[in-house]
């Protein structure tokens, strides 16, 4: 019996950014789907619904020899569970930890034949507290990750900042991640539909309703850049560094551009690439054209996971380039940019 | 001929068992089914996570979504023997004299035949529970291996180490092995004497169902195109042996294995929900039940290894009579 597979959203997010609150609004508005949700704690939910499961956080390392792939072992027994009774619910929601490190749970999703089979990852959605990510970014590693791993960023409380405050904040988040949407608001008020049902790691879907992505080296980008931003306009990638006054280490996007490429470099060097780099990689997107392929092919990764598929035929008005961003850690941008062009045809 | 009793239910069964002679199955929504004289059921939980048949074979021992545990008799009472928070019970087993395993999140509790409870925290999540033949003892299946319990005397557990996710435990008839099934594609094993490894690994799927042979020569595993079954004929076990591969089909993958009462016969549930009989000393195969609407989940024998209680994640579920 085919069974659809159920979209899961992961929601990540510091203690106190809000994430109780949209997850109450998720539960309890009238959206027209049903959640099941899998927290840490019940908490401060104050929902009584035998759809909330609590499960300890089980972060589980693949015994595989790759350093970066770990897996969430509760969840995939949750969803297993979850699974066995559906009808109940359409979607499922995991809320996690404050701390928590989202790869994991992403992973998951990829990783274990079974979680995959049922479900599929529809986005990872970040919770930011607008007064107090400069502090975060500051103290710690996760809340860099958080950010650098989403789909969807959620800047709140952004009634308790200052103008100036909040574009720094944004900027801050922009350099971090330039390829996900960011959401303004107060006392987590975004819509719903912003959040939910996106798609983000759908092939056929990702990077179309994503305008952000890989515009970020466009020449009239429309985000606004901190005062120091160094855009390294003119080329043919742009490596953020040192963005915003708020945050100066860690996670940078790199943005490569290119022509049609061929598919005897392109494929192992990517491979070769994630192979290498991938305990640095958070996330990669690209859209290529492979030489003599008259369709877009579109790849996306996670750590030294990639996956990649055919998405659609390449429209008469569109110039045959392909474009890939990688979101990470002490990545070579100049090696990354150097090897990525060899690839061409 | 083999002939098929059908009961179709609604909903993912997790367990066929036998109590008193009356076939019983354990359904994910918390329903209990009987055929007794006709078709009956209990309600025993919201959400069923995990059942087992007692050892006197005379209850069912199950864990719920609802935190509770209940021991269900073949006259459709339920008893509870534990309400644990709101945490799933993921894990639940039977041992000797009555005594009842069970486990939640990072916590094993075990119910001794005196009827007092003993708990027992754990660093990290316990994944699957098992009790020993003999002794009270009980093995936790956790992340990098097994920790072995007496939990009715004082004193250390003993560590089993092995790298990676352990996620379900069982002993062998006679005590001397203890094997886990692993998140990875592989079961890992322990001569418990020694603590000598057994690496049984090149599955192609997770093993989700394992089963002893009566006199504990064979264990039967699912997770690949056929029933692989390890030998445990000697002392050392599978160690550089072989497994016997049964019922190879090429369509459908092994999801239910249940070995026969008394001889080296293992009943193999399909992902298609197909059902066979093979002998494993000849490999001969019998067909039991043609393609269902899904994968057979949970198998067993009655006591005189006459019939099969067979559960799908579909509902189909049914009696296999197999000399017909």
């Amino acid at each position: 019996m085919a069974q659809a597979q159920i979209p899961v959203t992961v929601l990540t997010g510091y203690l106190g950014s809000g994430k109780t609150t949209l997850l109450n609004r998720i539960l309890t508005e009238d959206h027209g789907k049903r959640y099941a949700v899998i927290v840490n704690e019940f908490g401060e939910i104050g929902i009584d619904n035998d759809l909330i499961v609590e499960s300890d956080e089980e972060i589980y390392e693949m015994n595989n020899g790759c350093i970066c792939c770990t897996v969430r072992g509760d969840l995939i027994r949750t969803v297993e569970g979850l699974m066995r009774r559906p009808g109940r619910f359409d979607a499922i929601l995991v809320e996690t930890t404050g701390l928590a490190d989202p790869a994991p749970v992403a992973q998951t999703f990829f990783m274990d034949d079974d979680v995959r089979s049922k479900t599929k990852l529809d986005a990872v959605v970040a919770l930011v507290d607008a007064k107090h990510l400069p502090l975060r970014l500051k103290d710690s590693k996760e809340a860099e990750d958080q950010i650098a791993f989403a789909d969807v960023v959620v800047l709140n409380k952004t009634d308790l900042v200052t103008e100036d405050e909040l574009r720094d904040v944004e900027a801050a988040v922009r350099a971090i991640n330039p390829a996900a949407k960011i959401h303004k608001t107060q006392r987590s008020g975004v819509a719903l539909t912003e959040v939910l049902d996106r798609g983000a790691f759908d092939l056929k879907r990702a990077l179309d309703n994503d305008p952000h992505f890989l515009d970020a080296d466009d020449h009239d980008h429309d985000h606004e850049c901190g005062p120091d931003c160094d855009h390294d306009h003119g080329h043919g990638h742009h490596h953020h560094h040192g963005v915003s006054p708020i945050h100066d280490v860690g996670v940078t996007s790199i943005s490569l551009r290119g022509g049609e490429m061929d598919p005897k470099k392109f494929f192992p060097w990517l491979e070769k690439t994630t192979q290498m780099d991938g305990p640095n990689i958070l996330r990669l997107k690209g859209i290529i054209a492979l030489k003599d392929d008259p369709e877009r092919y579109v790849v996306q990764g996670v750590h030294m996971i990639l996956e990649g598929d055919h998405q659609r035929p390449w429209k008469d008005d569109e110039k045959h380039e392909s474009r890939l961003v990688f979101i990470g850690r002490e990545l070579d941008a100049e090696r990354l940019k150097r090897t990525f062009e060899a690839c061409q045809a | 001929m083999p002939t098929v009793a059908p009961l179709d239910l609604e909903g993912h069964c997790v367990a066929a068992a036998w109590l008193g002679g009356v076939p019983h199955f354990a359904l994910a929504d918390g329903s209990v089914h009987r055929l007794d004289n006709g078709h009956k059921s209990v309600e025993a939980h919201d959400g069923l996570l995990a059942a087992v048949p007692t050892e006197d074979g005379r209850q069912l021992v199950t864990g719920g979504e609802d935190g509770r545990v209940c021991l269900v008799s073949a006259d459709g009472t339920v008893a509870e023997v534990a309400k644990v928070g709101r945490k799933w019970m993921n894990a639940v087993a039977a041992g000797p004299r009555g005594a009842v395993a069970f486990a939640s999140g990072r916590t094993a509790w075990v119910k001794l035949p005196d009827g007092s409870l003993k708990e027992i925290a754990h660093p990290r999540s316990v994944e699957g529970i098992a009790f020993a033949p003999k002794g009270l003892r009980i093995a936790v299946a956790r992340y990098n291996g097994a920790t072995l319990h007496f939990p009715a005397a004082a004193g250390k557990p003993v560590e089993l180490e092995w790298a990676g996710a352990h996620t379900a435990a069982t002993f062998s008839p006679d005590g001397n092995f203890l094997v886990t099934a692993m998140q990875e594609n592989a079961l890992h094993g322990w001569k418990l004497a020694d603590g000598k490894h057994m690496r049984m690994a090149g599955y192609p799927a997770k093993v989700k169902s394992m089963s002893w042979s009566a006199k504990g020569r064979w264990l039967a595993s699912s997770g690949a195109p056929a029933a692989i079954c390890w030998p445990f004929l000697t002392k050392d076990g599978p160690i550089g042996k072989a497994p016997v591969e049964l019922g190879t089909r090429g369509d459908a993958m092994v999801t239910a294995v249940a070995c026969h009462t008394t001889d080296d016969i293992v009943a193999i549930g399909y992902a298609d929900g197909m059902v066979l009989a093979g002998r494993i000393a000849d490999q001969k195969e019998v067909l039991l039940r043609r393609a269902g609407k899904g994968a057979v989940t949970s198998m067993a024998w009655d006591a005189e290894g006459r019939r099969i209680a067979f559960g799908t994640e579909t509902g189909d579920c049914g009696v296999i009579d197999v000399a017909g």
